[in-house]
């Protein structure tokens, strides 16, 4: 496998932990800079959707629930057919740093992909990171 | 979306600022009305990023949803905002072209 499996980012938000925790793993925290409606049923194994008003919608899978420290989720991968069983995994992970919080995020499982869709999901990904993480930003900032 | 023409105009300028979105938007106005999934299908863009950039450009005014059963919305290029952008270039062009017609007589009366 010669393909990147991982892309991490980390970002500096102005905001403590507990408001960065709210915003990732609350229905209205997703849906105001993820998605454009989300449901989230916020457990280990408890399962969580976004939704667009495209019809697109994506199915995620709570994995990790260490409040405000740690949240992990699993997720389909958009270009593999709606049951194909693959999902890359997503880590967020919140430090205090000063008053803010120093947000990372890491998402795994890349390597999986066949290499017709690789390049494309792969390179998404880490722009949609970037972008997402820019509106995760300004919707802190916002409120 | 806003009624101005400067907030107008400053929301397709900033639509327009994305390489994805222009080739969606490119895209809409070669095929005409397309699916998210038809467009995920045509360019190098995953559904995901796709369905970001629609609400986008739909919150712009660039694009409006035909309804229809999930998953069959269709995006129908929407211009009448890009009339507004290209009036607030025309105004910033007819600017320019005045020191240029100066320009042009200064160096026409020195010939």
């Amino acid at each position: 496998m010669g393909f990147p499996d991982r892309i991490e980012r980390t970002v500096e938000l102005a905001h403590p932990p507990a408001k960065v925790w709210a915003a990732l793993t609350t229905a209205e925290g997703l849906a105001a800079w993820f998605g454009e409606e989300a449901d989230i049923d916020l457990r280990p194994g408890g399962a969580a959707r976004m939704r667009w008003a495209s019809g697109y919608s994506v199915e995620m899978r709570v994995e990790r629930v260490e409040e405000p420290a740690v949240f992990g989720f699993t997720w389909q991968i958009e270009e593999l057919p709606e049951d194909d069983p693959r999902r890359t995994y997503v880590e967020f992970t919140l430090e205090p740093a000063g008053a803010g919080t120093r947000l990372k995020v890491v998402e795994t499982g890349f390597a999986q992909l066949p290499e017709d869709s690789y390049r494309k999901v792969y390179d998404g990904h880490v722009q949609g990171w970037a972008s997402e993480l820019g509106e995760l930003t300004g919707y802190l900032d916002a409120r | 979306m806003p009624d101005d023409i400067e907030a107008i105009a400053e929301q397709v300028f900033a639509a327009l600022a994305d390489p994805s979105r222009r080739a969606i938007l490119a895209a809409l106005a070669s095929g005409g009305p397309a699916t998210a999934t038809d467009l995920a299908a045509r360019l190098p863009i995953t559904r995901q990023a796709i369905a970001k950039h629609l609400a986008l450009l739909t919150e712009a005014g660039l694009v409006t949803a035909e309804p229809g059963e999930r998953r069959r919305v269709r995006y129908r290029l929407r211009s009448a905002p890009m009339k507004v952008a290209q009036q607030f270039l025309a105004a910033l062009a007819r600017d320019w072209d005045s020191p240029l017609d100066a320009l042009k007589e200064h160096l026409d009366r020195g010939a």
